[in-house]
């Protein structure tokens, strides 16, 4: 045997090249791969076979849980299924009525703006998906969702629940999409605090219930209960989604920057089904990115460099038609 | 055992504990789950390095690859250099007793996370977080276990 060859390698059955050789053409090919895919957007393609490959292996391992749902709902009783439907009626109608003050609200602020013409709605399309896997990876917060390429599911396209903001799709397969939770290291969302304006960088904590703002200087204006919104600057993400609610801001003497938690709005970790957003490029507050996809632009993950000390991480890819500041891919 | 059949137990096997690895789990569990698959590709390695060898390592780095996320290739690479180590070092290893193999184990585990913690490092993912060592120590504690289960698949060499 040659390079490696030690006695160890000596070829009992008589085949093959050595376990040496062998493992610098696989460390190559990985070399290779994880190159591709940090680099060029073409490995977008392999991972997209990759994640069609991988989908019943995902179906199948959700399917217990998936069984156990299904049964659980299908022998609910009548009685509790009474008082789901009152329940039901009960918050459409408070919805109604909220509603009935939004569109007046809606008015005045046309009026107040100077806009003839009343705006059209802020989502064009939405689309329902379910959630058929979470990562296992500890410390990283991401969903799997069974609507794909196939179902127009598209990189960065926000995903919502009733109650709030809860990631952007990353991967795309054909019939499944991966989800970055904005509760994973890796995020980072521009938000804005509504009681007072002020913007900051909302960033995971790689807990579900948690969301770290690192950008706070001791002396800023924010308080435990104040409720987070989407900017709108990161575009990926409308202004005035819900985000998150403020639950304890920490200051030390010796130091510049608050130590500020949040916990999210949205139910990250109980949503079974969420919603994907197509925004109205029309709309003031749709972000940039829906206006550059309504133009057929190839929409692009943008990588920002993960620069150390920099609040915004806002680096934009030069050519690049879609931007996203909010997932902190490095380049 | 022919070594067809033992291939078709390996990658059964194999599946089986990229379903455990993959599986969802609350956040706790997910923390102190040991890696299935990289003591199933070990075990393997190990005792049948002719049949299950780098290839077995290549291709599950690339399935915990595809399922978890992570940069493609990552854990291809990682996987694929403790199976070098593993089926280079194979005679060394089967001689010893359990107790003594669960030490090797803990070592190849520290290897195969250490290397995803510079890949992750170097590519600007870096979870900097202890937890993330805790599932070496678990994996070297079942080893005993997993050797067990997966020496009923496979005839006394």
């Amino acid at each position: 045997m040659v390079g490696f060859g030690t006695s160890v390698s000596r070829p009992i059955y008589g085949r093959g090249p050595s376990p040496g050789l062998r493992f610098t053409v696989y460390a190559l090919l990985s070399f290779t791969l994880m190159y591709l895919d940090q680099r060029a957007d073409w490995s977008a393609r392999i991972r997209y076979g990759l994640e069609a490959a991988a989908y019943p292996v995902q179906v199948a391992v959700n399917s217990p849980a998936a069984t156990w749902r299904w049964l659980t709902s299908s022998f609910a009783t009548r009685n509790a299924l009474r008082a789901q439907n009152l329940q039901l009626q009960q918050h459409l109608h408070e919805l109604e009525l909220g509603q009935l003050r939004l569109q007046a609200l809606e008015q005045e602020n046309a009026h107040l703006r100077e806009l003839h013409a009343a705006l059209p709605p802020l989502a064009k399309h939405w689309l329902l998906a379910e959630v058929i896997g979470v990562e296992a990876v500890p410390l990283r917060q991401r969903l799997i969702i069974n609507k794909g390429a196939h179902a127009g599911v598209h990189v960065n396209q926000p995903v919502v629940d009733g109650a709030g903001v809860l990631g952007q799709v990353v991967h795309v397969g054909p019939w499944s999409s991966e989800v970055i939770l904005i509760t994973d290291p890796e995020h980072a969302l521009p938000v804005q605090i509504t009681r007072n304006e002020l913007r900051t960088i909302a960033v995971g904590s790689g807990s579900a219930d948690e969301l770290l703002l690192p950008y706070l200087a001791v002396n800023s204006d924010v308080k435990s209960g104040d409720v987070l919104v989407s900017s709108g600057l990161g575009g990926v993400f409308p202004a005035g989604f819900p985000v998150g609610r403020i639950i304890g801001v920490r200051r030390e003497a010796n130091q510049l920057l608050a130590q500020v938690r949040a916990e999210p709005l949205g139910r990250i970790a109980s949503s079974r089904e969420v919603m994907l957003i197509d925004f109205d490029p029309a709309h003031p507050a749709a972000p940039p990115a829906a206006a550059a996809l309504a133009e057929g632009a190839e929409p692009v993950l943008v990588p920002i460099k993960p620069a150390a000390g920099s609040a915004t991480g806002t680096a934009r890819k030069p050519g690049a038609a879609a931007s996203n500041a909010a997932a902190r891919k490095p380049s | 055992m022919s070594s067809r059949e033992s291939l078709l137990v390996i990658l059964l096997t194999a599946l089986f504990a990229l379903v455990l690895s993959i599986l969802p789990l609350p956040q706790w569990l997910t923390i102190i789950r040991p890696a299935f698959l990289v003591l199933v590709v070990l075990y393997w390695s190990t005792m049948t390095p002719y049949v299950a060898g780098l290839a077995l390592g290549f291709v599950s780095g690339l399935a915990l690859d595809v399922f978890q996320g992570s940069l493609l290739g990552e854990h291809a690479l990682a996987l694929s250099f403790v199976t070098y180590l593993a089926v280079r070092l194979n005679l060394l290893m089967r001689a010893k007793p359990l107790f003594e193999q669960s030490l090797y184990v803990f070592a190849a585990l520290l290897i195969y996370e250490l290397l995803l913690w510079v890949i992750d490092g170097w590519t600007g993912r870096s979870l900097s977080s202890w937890l993330r060592w805790i599932h070496t120590a678990i994996g070297a504690l079942l080893w005993p276990v997993v050797a067990g289960v997966l020496g009923r698949f496979h005839a006394p060499r």
